[in-house]
């Protein structure tokens, strides 16, 4: 920048000359220098405020601008890194103890009708209900006919059907994801496992809950990602269970009984291998509960778990342990059989007379009521509650099941002397069959008692756990062995499986009152092999009636003892057991 | 040379500007592609369940048993029994190994047969 002088030579002189005072002119000069600053001053100032006003709507814009971005663009979580996770299925599947799947899931859909973008209302309506047999035509179209937009067609539907209703191309039908509670097996341990419905339910998903069976009990489990979809692991074999069913409904039908039911549990560790209940179900289309009528006639009832049935002779064995373990009789004991044994108005009475008494095994053996009654009657009531309490028969099923709940046992009111003596051959108090498999299990396997399970990991019984002493369960062991050697059971006798067991025949009461004449509920409580028993079976035929004869025979050992045995017949080389044809025979000769 | 320094500095900064977004692109499209995978596991993962449903409905014990009475004829398949075990010593020894040169052996045996027949004097 070039600086003027503030008294320029030239306008001095030539004021000098006019005389004019040459000051003015310094004057007038610095007067312009300042006002030229002042004015550059004033522009940078106002520079610095657009500058800083420019810098402000800036920012405020790019607030704003993130602002209305976020405002209308779908929200999007910030992902910092991919999860990693496997993939888990909204509901874990169930398995039997060799990893075959009971129960598992099948991605299918839902169907959803909105008539408004329909194209042709008639043929839509027509097609479903070509594709669906239940559904009804002109019901449909009735229902597309209004204004609504949202209808539901089916709520799940299987991926046949699906493609059906693709094929008919019709843009008003939408489908909606929905995962499928899938039982490969159809009716297989429909009991056990019980069944699935939807929970709460959206069109883009559908909560599956368990409402019956392991379904329920282990409902939190199943729907735990926590798990990774690990599946839940049953002990449960699935060979076994189906031929089980499949000998169990033969035998139904061949002894006329109205209903059946058998349980097969490990003796050392209570857990069930197979259980079955007929009649049954398809847990795909669970039935809906009765309304009307004994809610026990319906297929969804479990017999195996909530059928409370007096199980008649099979609890006399409990007498015989009692009395062995107490060391108030041996295997040879002499007990008085002379019969009838009359109490108050009450008479029992024995199958046959079998003179004036018999030893405790053949008391066993020959099944004789009188025999366990005064057995019982000398020990006492107390005695015997404490006795069938240790064994868990008096209480309800400690079992992985929501039926279970409803197992209580029915016990006399007032436990009595002639209770004692009823409830020694197995009247007067009504337990589950799954009841007296656990406490069979505890009698036989060495004195200690197990707990039903349905689980592989259930925890084995300890010391702490024991019953009877091995002794006393070796003579028990023994007993049984004689009743299905040279008793009751006779038929029962599986060669190379050495069978022991006990037959129960009870008259099942009438509910006006007192007991019918002829029904009766027949059982076969068996282990087998019986030098060292690994599992225990319970059969109990409901109302069965085998009309092969001259006259219909309806007791146990006519009924459920051949089913029983057909059963381990089948199943025992199914689990790899392999039969013993060296069976010294001990029972017989120490007995008679 | 303060210039420089700021140059050097604006430099830096335009280098690593571009370096962090290149790499933030980068990430991005591997989490892309990661998703991509992970859609198609689930995918395949889906495809695994129904393929395993239908496997344990097609080995559903009632189907097995149909099929069985079906072919019977083909496959005589019965139910397993007790009988079809057997012991150890039930399963017959083998046989002992035949000799390599059984031919040689035979007719030595004939040769020494015949010489002895002719020492006996009888009608060869």
């Amino acid at each position: 920048m070039i600086r003027r002088p503030l008294r320029p030579l030239a306008r001095i002189l030539r004021a000098r000359i006019r005389g004019e005072d040459p000051d003015k002119i310094e004057a007038e000069a610095r007067a312009a220098r300042m006002r030229s600053l002042r004015a550059a001053e004033k522009r940078r100032a106002e520079l610095r405020l657009w500058f800083l006003a420019a810098v402000f709507l800036a920012a405020f814009f790019t607030v704003g601008g993130k602002m209305f971005v976020l405002a209308t663009t779908e929200a999007v979580e910030p992902v910092a890194s991919v999860n990693t996770s496997p993939i888990v299925n909204q509901r874990a599947d169930i398995v039997d103890r060799n990893g075959a799947i009971l129960a598992t899931n099948l991605a299918t859909a839902s169907l959803y009708a909105n008539p408004q973008e329909m194209i042709d209302r008639v043929a839509a309506a027509e097609g479903l209900a070509q594709i669906f047999p239940d559904l009804d035509a002109a019901d449909l179209l009735r229902q597309f006919s209004g204004t609504r937009k949202f209808i539901w067609v089916r709520r799940k539907m299987s991926p046949e059907q699906q493609q059906a209703v693709y094929d008919l191309g019709e843009p008003g039908l939408q489908f909606g994801p929905r995962e499928l509670r899938l039982y490969p097996n159809g009716a297989f341990a429909a009991h056990i496992l019980g069944g699935t419905s939807f929970g709460r339910e959206g069109v883009y998903a559908a909560e599956v809950i368990g409402t019956a069976g392991v379904e329920l009990a282990f409902d939190s489990y199943l729907r735990d990602p926590a798990n990774q979809g690990a599946p839940l692991r049953l002990s449960l074999d699935m060979p076994v269970q189906a031929a089980m069913e499949q000998v169990l409904a033969g035998g139904m039908a061949l002894m006329n009984a109205r209903a059946a039911t058998s349980v097969l549990m490990e003796v050392d560790t209570g857990r069930i291998v197979a259980m079955a209940s007929l009649p049954d179900f398809d847990p795909n289309h669970r039935p809906l509960p009765p309304t009307s009528g004994d809610p026990a006639d319906s297929p969804l009832f479990s017999r195996a778990v909530q059928g409370r049935y007096e199980l008649g002779s099979t609890f006399k064995i409990f007498v015989a342990a009692q009395a062995l373990e107490s060391g108030y009789a041996t295997p040879d004991t002499m007990i008085d059989t002379s019969g009838p044994l009359v109490w108050g108005r009450f008479r029992i009475r024995d199958f046959h007379d079998y003179g004036p008494s018999l030893s405790l095994r053949d008391v066993i053996v020959q099944s004789s009521n009188i025999g366990a009654a005064r057995l019982a009657a000398a020990m006492g009531a107390e005695a015997q509650q404490a006795f069938l309490a240790k064994l868990g028969l008096l209480d309800p099923l400690e079992l992985n099941l929501p039926e279970s709940t409803h197992s209580r046992p029915l016990t006399p009111p007032n436990w009595s002397e002639l209770s004692t003596m009823t409830v020694s051959y197995g009247h007067g108090i009504a337990v589950t069959p799954l009841h007296l498999a656990a406490a069979y299990s505890s009698l036989v396997n060495g004195g200690l008692r197990v707990r039903p399970s349905l689980l592989m990991d259930s925890p084995l019984p300890t010391e702490a756990d024991r019953v009877i002493s091995p002794q006393t369960s070796a003579s028990i062991r023994e007993m049984l062995r004689a009743v299905v050697s040279r008793g009751t059971a006779s038929l029962g006798d599986v060669e190379g499986y050495e069978v022991g067991g006990k037959t129960g025949t009870a008259d099942k009461p009438d509910p006006q009152g007192g007991y019918y004449d002829s029904r009766v509920i027949a059982t076969f409580a068996a282990a087998f092999p019986m030098s060292n028993p690994r599992y225990v079976l319970i059969v109990t035929l409901d109302e069965p009636e085998d009309t092969t004869g001259t006259e219909p025979r309806r007791t146990a050992g006519w009924t459920s003892v051949p089913v029983g045995a057909e059963i381990i017949r089948r199943i025992a080389p199914l689990m790899g057991m392999r039969p013993n044809y060296s069976e010294l025979a001990p029972v017989v000769l120490a007995s008679q | 040379m303060k210039n420089l320094l700021y140059l050097c500095a604006l430099a830096l900064v335009l280098i690593f500007a571009t370096w962090a977004y290149q790499v933030n692109y980068r990430t991005k499209s591997e989490m892309d592609y990661v998703s991509t995978l992970q859609r198609e596991i689930a995918q395949e993962r889906q495809t695994l369940a129904v393929l395993r449903a239908e496997w344990a409905y097609l080995n559903r014990p009632e189907r097995l048993r149909v099929l069985v009475e079906m072919n019977f004829a083909d496959l005589r398949l019965m139910p397993l029994h007790s009988d079809h075990f057997a012991a150890i010593g039930d399963v017959a020894m083998p046989r002992p190994p035949i000799p390599d040169d059984i031919d040689g052996m035979i007719s030595d045996m004939v040769d020494t047969a015949a010489h002895e027949a002719d020492m006996n004097g009888d009608e060869p």
